[in-house]
């Protein structure tokens, strides 16, 4: 009786155990979206016509001007106080507060930019080397050695990835802080994700498609290329999925790479086209790190630093819905 | 066994010599010789020292308990041992008409080509009946539209499909039933005209009607093709085979047409797996 009593205790114990920490992880969640969702909203939104916010999207950081002039207080960025100034040509005491005026159109380009290009090359060499290592490569111990070095690749810290590309491509390959640079630290970065993951996914094809392939005549190559990698590819459309979000929100390996806290021409107006990829870009995590601990925070600071992060948000969820109907795409003529 | 050996010395013409004269062959011609083979995955051997010839234009059953090597050696005809870490031939050769198909200038996509297989498990590809069919042919490079057709009909009627599925050659393989499924296998294997056909259990997942349906095809089609099956039901080797090998442990017991394997086998063993005795 008494054994019975305590194990149901036990278990009643446990299960509410179990359901507050799945509560918990719903209540930071919700929060966490509330805040910046709400915050965010204000900046992005607008009460009047055409209620979204456009300087916000297409303009990039300026300085607020904050000053009182005949006993009304005005908030204006950089280029409305020069506008204002001309029209009224006398002296204001006016507080500068940088980067809280204006939008944040330059990250949004930056941080698109570096997606596409380092999810490019991951995907790229990613691909390549699982289908290496899962059909083409036997078990051998130099097999097993890279295998470990991915794992391993997979838990160095970004910040390190960071420094390595500062170290590699900004330095010593003299490309300074460039697209190309940020490119191949993100990728590198998202690599061993990316490999895991496809090979996962090649590893989920059956091995009949393969045996009845090369049975038929075919080479390994065409095999793989005809009837193994066209139901891979929805496995590992999901897993780059993960993949985005990371490079798209990471910080660490961009500020040394790729990030400017603040450049004036947006990434197309470059003298050569050649410079493209050698250019520096502004980058919404950056850009939140720099709005959110580099300057002195006060009343106007807040504005920004939710914007950014709400359309982070924002941006990461795009791109994510779009993989996955991209996904459900492929997938749909497919199932064995 | 040292007389016999030197009887496969003697008779057929040196291995090395491509043309062989009918004359000099006194026994009847052979598609594929097996010469005392051994076979090991890693360190762990599964046939011991197997000498056959299976005659072409006819079935050639193996039977047998699981685990008896007969898959094994029927995956030995078209190289898919390859495929296996570790899986070899350790010793003794197996030559198709004559050359051996493990020598360095023969292709082995070649070879797979000339040697098609169907396996036990069906395995239509994730497409369309008529791409399932024309894999074959796509991937040896033929792309015309008009002999693609005419080769996707003329293996879909060999394989008894055609009726079936005429009018839905574009819809997925996988809305078959499973004896359809694997007469769809069939007829992939048929479009690329190989020269041999290995068929591993071809009707283990099948109900009896459908079984019935793949056996009759297979009876049919040795009018044209050299087939080897592989099938645990034996009553499916006395249906449909004109030979039949029998193996225990990773040796072949006994070899033979088989109307004389069925009826009076000349090792016990053999009398003992086929009247249910064990196995």
């Amino acid at each position: 009786m008494k054994i019975r009593t305590r194990n149901r205790i036990a278990q009643t114990t446990a299960f509410w155990l179990f359901r507050f920490a799945t509560y918990a992880i719903l209540a930071a969640a919700t929060y966490i979206f509330l805040d910046i969702g709400i915050k965010g909203s204000r900046t992005l939104f607008t009460t009047r016509a055409p209620f979204i916010n456009v300087p916000f999207f297409t303009q990039g950081p300026q300085t607020l001007f904050v000053f009182d002039y005949e006993g009304k207080k005005y908030t204006l960025s950089d280029r409305e106080f020069r506008a204002w100034k001309t029209e009224h040509p006398v002296e204001v005491e006016a507080t500068s507060v940088a980067y809280s005026a204006g939008g944040v159109w330059p990250c949004i380009v930056g941080t698109a930019l570096l997606v596409v290009g380092s999810m490019i090359f991951a995907l790229a060499v990613g691909i390549c080397s699982a289908i290496y290592l899962n059909e083409y490569s036997q078990n051998t111990r130099f097999i097993r050695l890279i295998r470990i070095a991915i794992l391993n690749l997979a838990g160095v810290p970004s910040i390190v990835f960071g420094l390595f590309g500062f170290g590699l491509f900004v330095i010593f390959l003299h490309w300074n802080v460039s697209l190309l640079a940020g490119w191949l630290t993100l990728g590198l970065m998202i690599l061993p994700a990316i490999i895991t993951a496809s090979e996962e996914s090649l590893r989920a094809v059956p091995n009949g498609l393969r045996e009845g392939s090369l049975a038929l005549g075919a080479t390994k190559w065409q095999t793989i290329r005809k009837n193994v990698l066209p139901y891979a590819v929805p496995g590992i459309l999901t897993s780059s999925i993960l993949g985005i979000g990371r490079v798209a929100g990471e910080t660490a390996p961009i500020m040394f790479t790729a990030a400017y806290a603040l450049r004036d021409e947006m990434p197309w107006q470059v003298q050569r086209w050649t410079d493209f990829v050698f250019q520096g870009v502004m980058a919404l995590p950056y850009h939140i790190y720099v709005v959110s601990s580099k300057i002195p925070q006060n009343d106007y600071t807040e504005r920004m630093q939710y914007g950014a992060a709400c359309i982070l948000l924002l941006l990461v969820f795009a791109i994510a819905l779009a993989s996955i109907v991209l996904r459900e795409r492929t997938r749909r003529h497919l199932s064995w | 066994m040292v007389v016999m050996e030197n009887e496969e010395i003697t008779h057929p013409a040196p291995p090395l010599e491509l043309q062989k004269s009918p004359e000099s062959e006194p026994r009847q011609p052979v598609m594929i010789n097996v010469n005392d083979v051994d076979f090991c995955y890693g360190t762990h051997q599964v046939l011991f020292d197997v000498n056959l010839e299976i005659p072409p234009r006819a079935v050639t059953a193996f039977i047998g308990p699981s685990g008896c090597g007969k898959t094994t050696l029927l995956r030995c005809f078209n190289r898919m041992n390859d495929l296996i870490d570790g899986a070899r031939i350790s010793a003794g050769s197996i030559r198709m008409e004559g050359r051996d198909i493990h020598a360095p200038e023969i292709d082995v996509v070649d070879l797979r080509r000339r040697v098609g297989m169907v396996f036990q498990k069906s395995n239509p590809f994730p497409k369309s009946i008529y791409e399932n069919v024309a894999y074959g042919l796509r991937v040896l490079g033929v792309n015309k539209k008009s002999q693609i057709n005419e080769a996707v009909e003329k293996s879909l009627r060999a394989s008894a499909l055609w009726d079936e599925v005429k009018d839905r050659l574009d819809s997925s393989a996988y809305g078959l039933s499973g004896g359809q499924q694997q007469r769809l296998c069939i007829a992939r294997a048929l479009a690329v005209e190989p020269e041999v056909i290995l068929m591993d259990e071809p009707c283990s997942a099948l109900d009896p009607i459908a079984t019935a349906k793949v056996e009759e095809l297979i009876y049919q089609l040795r009018e044209n093709f050299t087939i080897v099956i592989v099938t645990h039901n034996m009553q499916q080797a006395g249906r449909c085979s004109n030979y039949t090998a029998f193996f225990y442990l990773g040796r072949l017991i006994e070899f033979g047409a088989t109307s004389k394997i069925f009826s009076n086998p000349s090792e016990r063993q053999t009398e003992d797996y086929i009247t249910g005795r064990f196995g």
